[in-house]
């Protein structure tokens, strides 16, 4: 992907609006590029403001309650039939507004950061494994792994050899996950491929449920020494338990 | 089904949605109380052609209704002065005024009542066929498909508007905001 189809799709990327291989092109292209990364950056820093700044009008008190006066005036629109008052009706209508009015308080979900950030994780790890593009450091051995993160990222992630365990590692991917630069550790179980990325552990972090599933896949969630830590996988909720338990003892 | 039943079906499809509702046409009409008319006429639109519902999503039906409602209103009221948006020119947006934002402390998160007060002029400034996409992307966190539906316009519309209306902003307000930032450093 070059820069003029970067910009292109900078929007959708930051909207989370592009398939799987083109965000993978993209996060591809934005690694090795600081323009466009300036570019996303940008369009980052205009949501932030927005979602800060913008005002959400809600509804004023009342509104529900004056919406559902004027729905029982009008005619239902129901052909062919006339519409009557009766007591029995009028009750109803009564029951209808209080009804309305208890709607009135009903508030629209708030849309979770915790949630984009785990589309982000899994729609890395599907990129990852589509793009056959799994590491970006093939080793086995936790002290390559490890020292290959030295000056590509800003913080250090621990790197722990589970293969006695039955979960080699299999190398590091340097990633870019919600906004950001994140390492990605790959190991693996049987036939099935774990994602582990780790970044800073912040709130949007901290958003996100300790266990989740989505497209299929397997998501846990830990924070630990001021780093937050998912993994990723098809593997069973209980495989990848285990995984997470052996990466939290092993110190 | 009895009247009484396809207003209960009504509310519970419509009335979640009002939030989302009062928004849009708060955001298209510019102030309360026309909103407030704008969105008890939708509800009684909606409410008249509820049969014509089959389902679905049911916020971008409400609000596709709302939006109709809205510029219906808006072409009804429109203002001398307003600009078609064929003829819109992000340069004549007004011009952010590094000056009044005194930087105090760049690393507050925290958005100044200022910087609010601002931001909502800009998107004010917006033409609405601009402003409408801007919103229900922004505010109402809504896909790019769900979007198209709202305003009846195909996905690639919604992404070129979204990306004019952010490139309006991002003129009138990232780039003057580092500006006045690194002068007052």
């Amino acid at each position: 992907m070059d820069c003029r189809q970067a910009a292109a799709r900078a929007d959708a990327f930051v909207d989370g609006e592009l398939d799987p291989a083109e965000r993978a092109a993209m996060a591809a292209h934005l690694l090795g590029c600081a323009a466009c990364r300036g570019q996303v950056e940008e369009r980052r820093e205009l949501a932030a403001a927005l979602s800060a700044g913008a005002t959400y009008h809600r509804a004023p008190e009342g509104l529900a309650e004056r919406i559902g006066a004027a729905l029982d005036a009008a005619p239902a629109f129901a052909p062919g039939r006339a519409q009557r008052w009766r007591p029995a009706a009028l009750a109803a209508s009564l029951a209808l507004v209080a009804a309305l009015s208890s709607f009135a308080t009903l508030r629209l979900a708030v849309p979770d950061p915790g949630d984009a950030l785990l589309d982000d994780m899994v729609a890395g790890h599907v990129r990852a494994l589509m793009a056959d593009h799994l590491t970006d450091v093939a080793s086995s051995d936790q002290h390559t792994v490890k020292p290959w993160f030295n000056g590509k990222l800003n913080l250090s992630p621990p790197v722990k050899d589970l293969t006695t365990s039955g979960f080699p590692l299999v190398g590091g991917r340097l990633d870019y996950v919600a906004g950001r630069p994140a390492a990605a550790l790959v190991y693996r179980h049987r036939q099935h491929v774990i994602n582990l990325f780790v970044a800073p552990d912040d709130a949007r972090a901290a958003a996100t449920p300790a266990a989740s599933a989505r497209q299929g896949y397997n998501v846990l969630h830990w924070s630990d020494g001021g780093l937050g830590y998912w993994a990723v996988s098809d593997l069973g909720a209980a495989d990848l338990a285990q995984f997470q338990s052996l990466m939290r003892e092993t110190r | 089904m009895t009247d009484i039943e396809r207003k209960a079906r009504f509310e519970r499809v419509a009335l979640p949605q009002l939030d989302a509702a009062f928004n849009l046409a708060r955001w298209l009409t510019g102030n309360d109380r026309d909103a407030e008319d704008v969105v008890q006429e939708a509800y009684l639109r909606a409410f008249r052609y509820f049969d014509g519902y089959r389902g679905g999503d049911g916020r971008s039906w409400m609000l596709s209704i709302v939006r109709r409602t809205a510029f219906t209103w808006l072409e009804r009221n429109r203002r001398p002065g307003t600009v078609p948006f064929e003829e819109f020119d992000a340069s004549e947006m007004p011009a952010a005024d590094g000056g009044s934002a005194p930087p105090d402390d760049p690393e507050q998160s925290a958005i100044r009542s200022a910087d609010r007060r601002r931001l909502g002029e800009l998107i004010a400034a917006l033409p609405a066929q601009f402003r409408d996409v801007l919103v229900l992307r922004e505010l109402e966190d809504m896909p790019y498909r769900d979007i198209a539906t709202v305003c009846g316009i195909p996905v690639g519309t919604v992404m070129s508007r979204l990306a004019r209306a952010r490139a309006m902003l991002r003129q009138a307000w990232i780039r003057p905001q580092r500006k006045g930032l690194s002068h007052g450093l």
